[in-house]
């Protein structure tokens, strides 16, 4: 849609053009106002532009053996090797790819999942409210690391695999989110207005709801992210990751399998750990000071409430 | 009687997902195309008799609403089917690891809800002072961690000093009962260790937040003006108030418990439903995987329920 077409319909051109100015400098004036929230933003920036560059960057070949097995720390290879004789620098800046990008794959389809039902049930309300969160409520009830485990051990490993059973677990918070913040969105006077000009479904949903919801789709999505790339890493540990793909998750179950602590190898154990802690880190920074930024509630500033998140059985906490 | 509707729709709720856990149980394992039964060619070294003896067990030779009968049926009896590793009942194995599994469970939930309660309380009580950052730091970042990571460093750290692997050291033979329960606890440290420590930064946070919000009530003021001590205020007034939310959330966090579970019983070999979760993921043992993952969610399930009504027991006014 045209900004000229818009310009038509007075009426809508204040309701709709207001949120897209909000939410395009939405993000960054939180990062600019919060610490936390820029501290999170660098990390999760710094990690993304690592996994983008890893083949220009990382000092030798994912699978070249540069040593042996298990060699120290050194000038050339600063985090010494693997069991392998592989650099611990290049596995870690590959791992980062991998992981980095189940992260984000497995929380695009429980979005799309989470936010369709959210949506749905939001809007319409009525019995399709009713049977799509009942379904919500009983798939929140089942304990979903186990469901994960099942899933990925009877569909076999694979990448494609690992991001569909992750995604298609981690939805049910964002659907919950998602229907209520539509339920109060669908209420208000510009959305009636715009019903009453003629406006059918999908434009309203797509014109004036979804870009009233889009902020907090976006904390949502962050802390998503670090549930996934957790997620990952405890498939990856129990064997059910991608056997030709090398992630963080991969590397420690790598190293523990194959001896790497009686070894006193703790070079190829302890860093692949620090690196999935700190993005989580910085997800859960960024994800938590944007979910802040958006309750008005918070802004009475000697209440600095934060509802932290329960992983993975994320859910009612955020109601 | 809005209690007992309360009540009645939480029962009828558990029921519910009982049944519907034990429905996809049948449509994963079952069900769903080349799914692990069906797919009997997945059995390592199977005969050809062996097939057909397969096939007339799990009753594959029947319509998939007959197979479903049956083993509703079966489950009814407590038949969870036959382990392909070590040939025993599925349930028997499961009973075995359940009493393994329960101490360490236990002793490492514990941990994390005193300790987590004690840092949240303490760091929303001196908010905004040194304190606060670094217990909430402290707080998140085991928060962040892997939690089978966190298990192979305290196995670094404590190497040589604590047993690492097992829940008996193997070479302890005739030990009085007092020696073996002592065996028993040295190697249950670390693990129950790692679960209460994964535990706890995500309790601090919310007991944190639990706390912070009722500290802002207008009755925290009062007893503030009454001239009660800063302690009192705290233990009286915010506290209980924001044991609400956090018994929620304790209760809502099993879930995550049961994982973390499973990956400490993978990273310490500890005898228990996690280990027979990983076990039968390694041995691809699909018997044992259902059997122990309908259990999880039943218990998970059953939590759940129990964490409903103690919080009616705690606030009436709920009825939703």
């Amino acid at each position: 849609m045209s900004s000229s077409a818009l310009q038509h319909e007075p009426g809508i051109v204040a309701d709709a053009v207001q949120p897209t100015r909000t939410r395009g400098g939405f993000l960054w004036q939180v990062i600019k106002q919060r610490p936390a929230a820029a501290a999170g933003a660098a990390i999760v920036g710094l990690f993304i532009a690592i996994a983008l560059l890893a083949p220009l960057i990382a000092p030798y070949g994912l699978h070249d053996q540069v040593g042996a097995p298990f060699a120290r720390p050194s000038a050339k290879h600063w985090l010494g090797l693997d069991d392998g004789g592989i650099d611990m620098v290049t596995l870690l800046i590959y791992g980062a790819r991998i992981s980095l990008l189940v992260g984000f794959a497995a929380t695009l389809v429980s979005t799309l999942i989470g936010g369709g039902i959210g949506l749905l049930a939001g809007y319409f309300g009525g019995p399709t409210d009713v049977v799509l969160m009942r379904v919500t409520d009983y798939f929140l009830a089942i304990p979903d690391v186990p469901l994960m485990i099942v899933v990925a051990a009877i569909w076999g490993p694979s990448l494609f695999h690992i991001i569909i059973v992750i995604g298609i677990l981690l939805w049910t918070t964002t659907a919950r989110i998602v229907r209520s913040q539509v339920k109060s969105v669908r209420e208000r006077v510009y959305v009636k207005r715009a019903r009453a000009l003629g406006a059918g479904n999908s434009r309203i949903i797509f014109r004036h709801v979804l870009p009233q919801i889009a902020p907090l789709l976006v904390a949502n999505v962050v802390l998503t992210v670090a549930l996934a790339i957790f997620d990952e890493t405890a498939l990856a540990f129990l064997g059910l990751g991608d056997p030709t793909q090398i992630s963080w998750g991969k590397v420690i179950e790598n190293a523990f399998q194959r001896t790497a602590i009686s070894s006193g190898a703790w070079w190829a154990i302890v860093p692949p750990g620090i690196c999935v802690a700190v993005v989580i880190m910085g997800c859960s920074l960024l994800g938590q000071a944007l979910e802040d930024a958006l309750n008005p509630r918070l802004k009475v500033a000697h209440l600095s409430v934060k509802r932290w998140r329960i992983r993975p059985l994320v859910g009612r906490a955020g109601e | 009687m809005r209690g007992a509707d309360y009540i009645l729709k939480r029962t009828v709720f558990a029921i519910v997902t009982v049944f519907i856990a034990i429905t996809l149980n049948f449509i994963l394992f079952r069900a769903a195309p080349g799914s692990a039964v069906t797919d009997l060619s997945r059995v390592p070294h199977a005969s050809e008799a062996l097939r057909h003896a397969l096939e007339k067990q799990f009753g594959l030779d029947k319509s998939k609403w007959e197979q479903y009968v049956i083993y509703l049926r079966e489950l009814t009896h407590g038949n969870l089917g036959v382990s392909f590793d070590n040939q025993q009942p599925v349930s028997t194995n499961l009973k075995t690891a359940l009493w393994n599994t329960v101490p360490m469970f236990v002793v490492g939930t514990l941990f994390a809800i005193i300790f987590g309660v004690i840092t949240g309380v303490i760091a929303a009580w001196r908010r905004g002072t040194a304190t606060d950052n670094v217990t909430t730091i402290t707080a998140l970042g085991f928060y962040s961690v892997p939690t089978q990571w966190l298990g192979i460093m305290l196995i670094i750290l404590f190497a040589g000093v604590l047993p690492s692997s097992g829940m008996v050291d193997p070479f302890l033979v005739d030990s009085s009962p007092w020696a073996h329960i002592q065996d028993v606890l040295r190697h249950m440290a670390l693990p129950a260790l790692t679960l209460g420590l994964t535990l706890y930064g995500e309790y601090t946070l919310v007991v944190r937040s639990a706390m912070l919000e009722t500290l802002g009530e207008d009755y925290v003021l009062t007893a503030r003006a009454k001239g009660l001590s800063s302690w009192q205020v705290v233990r009286r007034h915010a506290l209980r108030n924001a044991m609400l939310p956090t018994a929620t959330l304790i209760a809502l966090s099993l879930g995550y418990i049961v994982a973390g579970q499973i990956l400490v019983e993978a990273v310490f070999s500890w005898p228990g439903i996690g280990r027979a979760v990983y076990e039968a993921v390694l041995q691809r043992d699909y018997p044992m995987l259902q059997g122990a993952f309908l259990f999880l969610t039943l218990s998970v399930v059953t939590f759940n329920f129990i964490a409903d009504l103690i919080y009616f027991r705690l606030d009436p006014r709920i009825t939703e």
